[in-house]
């Protein structure tokens, strides 16, 4: 009865989570987001039940309320969506269990802010697992939604980015939904199988062209690529404090899959004019590697740094998307999977130093490591990360997508790729020295205990991402047979 | 001159629809009032729904409501676009009520939503911080010298 369920039980867990968690809060301060957090844990056993059925038995294709496939809305599962589905309950997860920390005083503003985070997870996990175009673009609204207010939630600066966000993310949204009219109108179909099939059959070039002139710009303000990235930096310097995890880690990556879902599962490789357009995506992704590196070696707020780094790493995801062989593709899929843990973990750090010293200023970490041991190890471990030092997540992932550009002679790619690793180690080692190196500065604790350096929830998050790191890097060979499942004959 | 004609009666609608767009975001990109931004992103949103109209709309087709008499699906609008812009114009509603809820909140804080005189105040607002920041450590400098 569950497990023939899985993939819509996993989405509704944290919305209904979502509906009772302000009256629950209106009860008692704790009890809303004790059920979020409730919730949320569901979902991930569920979602790795759910990796394990895709894994043992082939994709899952789930019609909701039983109506008939190109009619009603289906989920699809493959073995793609099923890894970025554990990654977003698990990120979700651990972002609920430390929020609580920076929560406001206020009972009602907290209700909120627990009710608009399990709704961005919603959001999320409907967006990863949707097999109906239209469908994806409620999920990506009901996502912007909340994450405009989350965003708005930190503080005066945050309000102002969020209606920013706002403007550029309602033209995005609009430009989707004109990509979906163009193919809606020439397929009549909204089922993603669906309309691949019926775009296969027909001469539908020049529609697909069209609507990818529109698709492109879409996803790209979305996943923050780089000529449309305008909003991002101060967007995720100054979203709520727990909740920038999931913000910065996550939110980007879902565009990215719909992008994939696109240009290789709808268009696929029929489309003619698929080469130019993964060309034109191909120079965007190499511009902004190297301007979100160059931006971010300028920055003295490690918040500002994480986010412009991670404009050039969005576009290592695009630049797989790009070349498009399926090792390429691989690679772009596992960067995603890393990238979440050793974004989200930075900022779960920022956090964890802003919550016990009260600052974000890369000045004042001086020796911080003598402080805050495992914060500083995870520091330390995701920076290595970002670089691409062997045996983290980041390095495999390059690895995976430099063979598949060199499979493909593309040797631009490749150069682009080390310089940016390069500008990439400049501003890390920084990090690094301030880290281990510079002398402490006169901070002060806010925040202090004999035993433990930080209170259990945070340190919870900052232990598993660790974890994750090292393993999504040592088990790579494992995830990538995984991804090769769905992307066998995908790609270019 | 009947060229132009037949144009306008089979593709004039996407122009007009095409011109709706196009104002919406030169309003957005051009407007200095984030209440005129807010309101030209509504114009933006709206054109996607007549888009969307358009293309369930048929010479001879009547309401999708079941009449008797009329049993071909030929002798009836396609009610899928129609369906799917309800969902649409709910998703706008709830965008406008939170751009409006930021926009009051921008106003509280700033005391303006005049794009021009925002940035000068964030501007003032981060040189003041940067200012109590080297005033504290300042402080805390004299407190461990002494």
């Amino acid at each position: 009865m569950i497990e023939s369920n899985l993939p819509v039980l996993i989405i509704l867990s944290p919305l209904c989570a979502a509906l009772i968690c302000m009256l629950l809060t209106a009860i008692h301060r704790e009890l809303g987001r004790a059920v979020v957090v409730l919730a949320v844990l569901v979902s991930l056993v569920m979602s790795v039940m759910q990796l394990r059925l895709v894994i043992d038995g082939g994709p899952i294709h789930y019609a909701i309320g039983n109506y008939a496939v190109p009619y009603g809305i289906e989920l699809v599962i493959d073995s793609l969506n099923a890894l970025i589905i554990v990654m977003i309950s698990l990120i979700g997860f651990l972002t609920v269990l430390s929020a609580g920390n920076f929560s406001d005083r206020r009972p009602l503003v907290h209700g909120a802010a627990n009710t608009i985070l399990a709704l961005l997870i919603t959001g999320l996990l409907g967006m990863a697992s949707t097999g109906d175009v239209f469908n994806l673009y409620v999920f990506l609204e009901i996502t912007s939604l909340s994450a405009y207010c989350l965003i708005a939630l930190g503080g005066s600066r945050g309000v102002v980015s969020a209606y920013r966000y706002l403007l550029v993310g309602t033209i995005a949204a609009t430009l989707y939904l004109i990509g979906v009219a163009l193919l809606y109108g020439a397929t009549g179909t909204l089922n993603m199988g669906d309309m691949a099939e019926i775009l296969d059959k027909g001469d539908h070039d020049n529609v697909m062209l069209l609507a990818s002139c529109f698709l492109i710009p879409a996803f790209g303000i979305k996943m923050a690529l780089f000529p449309f990235h305008g909003w991002q930096p101060s967007a995720y310097t100054h979203a709520e404090p727990g909740t920038r995890p999931l913000i910065s880690g996550v939110m980007g990556k879902l565009p990215a899959l719909a992008m994939f879902r696109y240009f290789y599962c709808i268009f696929g490789t029929d489309f003619v004019y698929v080469k130019y357009m993964m060309a034109v995506l191909g120079v965007f992704s190499v511009i902004g590697m190297l301007y979100g590196s160059i931006m971010a070696m300028w920055q003295s707020d490690i918040r500002k740094m994480l986010a412009y780094s991670s404009v050039a790493q969005i576009s290592y995801i695009s630049l797989g998307f790009a070349v498009g062989t399926p090792v390429a593709l691989a690679g772009a899929f596992l960067h995603m999977l890393g990238h979440a843990f050793m974004k989200g973990g930075l900022f779960f750090c920022t956090g964890a130093v802003r919550f016990k010293y009260g600052t974000a200023d890369l000045n004042d970490f001086g020796r911080l490591y003598k402080k805050m041991p495992l914060t500083g190890g995870l520091l330390t471990l995701a920076a290595l990360s970002m670089i691409g030092i062997p045996p983290t997540a980041g390095f495999f992932s390059k690895w995976y997508l430099a063979l598949g550009a060199a499979g493909q002679h593309e040797w631009i790619y490749i150069a682009v790729l080390v310089i940016s690793s390069l500008l990439n180690a400049a501003y890390f080692f920084k990090l690094i020295e301030k880290l281990f190196i510079q002398k402490s500065s006169g901070i002060r604790e806010r925040w202090s205990s004999r035993e433990l350096e930080l209170p259990v929830t945070l340190l919870v998050p900052i232990v598993v991402c660790f974890i994750a790191i090292l393993g999504i890097g040592l088990c790579n060979a494992w995830i990538v047979d995984v991804l090769m499942m769905s992307l066998e004959g995908v790609g270019l | 001159m009947t060229m132009i004609n037949s144009f306008l009666a089979e593709k004039g609608i996407y122009l007009l629809t095409f011109i709706l767009l196009a104002l919406g975001v030169a309003g957005i990109i051009t407007c200095n009032n984030y209440m005129k931004k807010l309101i030209c992103m509504n114009i933006m949103q709206v054109a996607v729904i007549f888009l969307f109209l358009c293309l369930g709309q048929k010479r001879g087709g009547t309401i999708p409501v079941a009449l008797s008499g009329a049993a071909e699906a030929a002798e009836y609008i396609n009610p899928l676009p129609h369906g799917l812009m309800l969902t649409a114009i709910v998703v706008s509603l709830g965008t406008t009520a939170v751009g409006l809820s930021l926009l009051l909140r921008i106003k509280e804080k700033y005391g303006t939503i005049e794009e021009d005189d925002l940035l000068y105040r964030e501007k003032l607002l981060s040189m003041e911080t940067q200012r109590t920041r080297e005033k504290l450590k300042k402080q805390d400098q004299q407190s461990k010298d002494k």
